[in-house]
């Protein structure tokens, strides 16, 4: 089946319309409103450049197979013609219109990040994610799982047998499906991307400032995404792993995360008194 | 042009010889060939550290270079590609064609030509040389984001000061073809009469004296925040490292024209050739060339997207970049009604042209896709970006660049290369380029970021194929080197018009072009 998409790949590479087609080589199914209007922006888009790829350039094929001097072209002299130059300065702009319109919208929904259900703190740093839950008091790292002898090295090659290779982590990010969840997001020491393109988020954390961003899961699943700016050595191996739950097993988890921490924090209760983070 | 062959022979008394004469040299045309050489070398090395990127590409895991390698390659891959290869060919068809196209007998600033070549060398010793220094060369990409660029050691210092360098050497350029292209131009050349390369030229060289400093000034600040205490970058001293972004790219957004409006240019000569028809829209490509120029200064937002600007920001940059789509697309139809009812012939220099404004136009398709702020959220940073980047830069500046050489030539050896090579060379370049970066639009499109040593195995088809694309891109270059060495040391005779449908004063002169042409100004018509 792999192989099979691949190959479709590899003809779409030919004929842009295929590349509609395929899973692989298209944006991953989007799974909030907001990735969902990308995903239309995108094939919107898609389908203008298609039509004026066929037009502009079956204009041009044509003129290259039908005005060659072998077949006997004796070339014209016209070189200019204010109507014809004004008419394709007009209609792209026209283009444009349309395009922009939707993507206005899109721009200003993306950014309304008020009002949110829940509020999750994301600090990144070289090279793991860390994330306060503001309204639940939790507060979780989350770091590449991938054993390293999997990685390798150039003197030790490793062997990839991880289904998830390089997007599991430690702690997954747990949200409640369905709920608008706010992202305020910052760094520690350099600047790193949170990007999962199937929640349709892509933001960098600059350290110093916060940035928002927003999401709603629509369907309960696992979400998988990597740092998206290079951030040093590691940069290929922070990734990001967002699972998100019914309301209930997100209570559960949230149960069961507390008595984790609460279990963790009791041997150095100062520390975690000291932590001005969250609370 | 009798007189001006006659004169050839008298100067060479004086002038030193050997290694001698290409320090010393003044004239244009042996700045120019330097020029040429030192970017073919230049395109040579980078394509290396692209082969070492795409091996180690080949799989997932890590088999070749350990991760802070991989990002030194990619860093100084960019760097040596737009400031080592494809700015210093351009310079080079400047100082070669700009002074034979108006009926100039040289550059203006003659020395001053010959320091804006010599201190290329330097420059590229400094930045290639920053991998042999502790630590290795920067590896905070070519973007030189701060806090990263500050962590990295003494190479960093040594890539700042390379660019550095490189920038005064622009502006030099800059300087000189300017004033080469306002007072030179011989009698009855009048701005709106000028070769399209010419004109193409001269907004550039505006474009780079507007920008380099502030690359400069951008670089220049993070040299400071590194060793003299400032903190323009760092939030705890109350700076931002936003800041360098949005200086890095008023310089960086207007340097992606300064490589595609000479390509423009030298397009813009070889299709009226090979159709045998003079260029159509004259004025609209030079009005279009002037619009792209102008609207480069207020799109670079369209790099930060991701930063979190407001939505006004986020807007105005969208709507600015699409409107750059309007006189790009102008462009592209006056090309194409350029060759219609022309009489076409498929020369190199015309494959690399078509090849041009088809590969390019995709490369212009998939920049429309990312100037829209909501799909460029979700694309940023990917492979598709890689993509986007490589259609117009390789498709774009480089196809325009190697049209370009195999155009000219045979005016500069005065042989005419080996056209069944040339077309192999063609045919193997675009193929094995599409190879090498259709796929990486999936990679991009399905998640993939940029700059990772290592990648889940869901992306690994397509990696493949695109490591088996460059490998054979990168060895396809190799023929195009022996062509033009075939060429330089024989071949057919070139005549005076090596092309039947050329036009312009350089095709006026014997060729080769004579050491010194136009000593007395030639009367345009």
């Amino acid at each position: 089946m792999k192989k099979l998409r691949v190959l479709a790949g590899a003809l779409a590479s030919a004929v842009p319309a295929l590349a509609l087609a395929g899973y692989d080589v298209n944006i991953p199914a989007p799974k909030t409103p907001i990735s969902l209007q990308i995903y239309g922006l995108h094939m919107e888009i898609m389908y203008v450049c298609l039509a004026i790829f066929v037009v502009v350039f079956g204009v041009m094929f044509y003129s290259l197979f039908a005005h060659r001097k072998s077949r006997g072209a004796v070339a014209a002299h016209f070189h200019e013609n204010t109507t014809v130059e004004v008419i394709w300065t007009l209609i792209p702009f026209l283009i444009l219109a349309v395009i922009a319109f939707p993507a206005t919208k899109t721009v200003l929904a993306m950014k309304d990040a008020s009002n949110p259900d829940m509020t999750i703190k994301v600090t990144a740093y070289q090279w793991k994610w860390q994330y306060d839950y503001l309204n639940d008091g939790l507060k979780l790292y989350a770091t590449l799982s991938t054993p390293r002898e999997q990685i390798g090295a150039p003197d030790a090659h490793g062997k990839v047998t991880n289904e998830h290779y390089l997007l599991e982590t430690d702690n997954n990010v747990v949200v409640p499906v369905g709920k608008k969840i706010r992202l305020l997001i910052t760094a520690n020491d350099v600047i790193h991307g949170w990007y999962v393109p199937q929640l349709g988020v892509n933001q960098y954390g600059i350290p110093g400032f916060i940035k928002d961003a927003w999401f709603q899961a629509n369907e309960p699943g696992v979400y998988r995404g990597q740092c998206s700016q290079i951030c040093g050595k590691e940069h290929g191996y922070m990734p990001i792993v967002v699972e998100a739950k019914s309301a209930e097993d997100y209570a559960a988890w949230v149960k069961e995360q507390k008595a984790k921490q609460a279990a963790d924090a009791a041997p150095a209760e100062k520390v975690s008194l000291a932590d001005p983070v969250v609370r | 042009m009798e007189a001006s062959h006659a004169h050839a022979h008298d100067d060479h008394h004086h002038a030193p010889t050997g290694l001698a004469r290409y320090f010393t040299t003044t004239n244009h045309k042996d700045i120019g060939s330097m020029y040429m050489w030192f970017s073919l070398i230049m395109f040579f090395v980078g394509g290396f550290m692209a082969l070492v990127i795409r091996a180690e590409l080949f799989q997932p895991g890590i088999q070749i270079v350990n991760p802070d390698v991989f990002n030194q390659l990619t860093t100084i891959h960019a760097l040596v590609m737009i400031f080592g290869a494809v700015m210093p060919a351009f310079v080079g068809f400047a100082n070669w064609q700009i002074p034979l196209m108006v009926g100039a007998s040289d550059m203006a600033f003659a020395r001053m030509n010959n320091w804006s070549f010599w201190l290329m060398p330097p420059a590229a010793t400094l930045l290639v040389g920053s991998f042999l220094v502790p630590g290795g060369a920067a590896g905070s990409g070519w973007t030189l984001y701060p806090p990263l660029s500050i962590q990295g050691g003494i190479s960093v210092d040594m890539t700042i000061l390379a660019v550095h360098i490189m920038g005064a050497s622009s502006i030099m350029g800059s300087i000189n073809i300017i004033t080469t292209i306002l007072n030179m131009r011989a009698p009855g050349m009048t701005l709106m009469r000028m070769p399209m390369f010419v004109w193409t030229w001269l907004i550039t060289a505006y474009l780079l004296i507007a920008v380099m400093p502030v690359l400069a000034g951008a670089v220049t600040m993070l040299l400071t925040d590194r060793h003299f205490g400032t903190h323009f970058f760092n939030a705890a001293g109350g700076g931002d490292p936003t800041m360098f972004m949005h200086i890095f790219w008023f310089f960086g957004h207007p340097e992606v024209y300064i490589m595609i409006l000479p390509a423009f240019g030298i397009i813009s000569h070889i299709i009226p050739t090979f159709a045998r028809k003079q260029l159509f829209g004259y004025s609209s490509m030079v009005y279009a060339t002037a619009s792209i120029a102008l609207l480069s200064f207020i799109v670079w937002g369209h790099h930060m997207f991701t930063v979190g600007m407001p939505a006004a920001g986020n807007l105005f940059f969208m709507y600015a970049t699409m409107l750059i789509a309007v006189p790009t697309g102008v462009k592209v139809f006056n090309w194409i009604a350029t060759m219609w009812r022309g009489s076409i012939t498929f020369e190199t220099p015309m494959l690399f042209a078509v090849g041009f404004v088809s590969l390019f136009t995709i490369g212009g398709f998939s920049g429309l896709v990312l100037a829209v702020t909501p799909v460029d959220i979700t694309l940023h940073n990917t492979y598709y970006v890689v993509a986007h980047f490589h259609y117009v830069l390789f498709s774009g500046a480089i196809f325009s660049i190697m049209g370009g050489a195999y155009y000219w030539l045979p005016k500069w050896t005065g042989h005419m290369y080996d056209e069944t090579l040339g077309k192999l060379h063609f045919w193997l370049t675009a193929i094995s380029f599409n190879i090498t970066f259709f796929p990486q639009h999936f990679l991009g499109l399905a998640g993939m970021p940029r700059r990772i040593p290592d990648y889940a195995p869901q992306f690994t088809e397509f990696n493949q194929i695109s490591s088996i694309g460059a490998f054979l891109l990168g060895f396809s270059q190799l023929l195009f080197l022996y062509v033009v060495i075939k060429c330089i040391r024989g071949g057919a005779k070139a005549e005076a018009k090596a092309w039947e449908g050329a036009e312009g004063l350089e095709w006026t002169v014997p060729s080769p072009a004579p050491y010194h042409t136009f000593e007395t100004p030639p009367q345009f018509h």
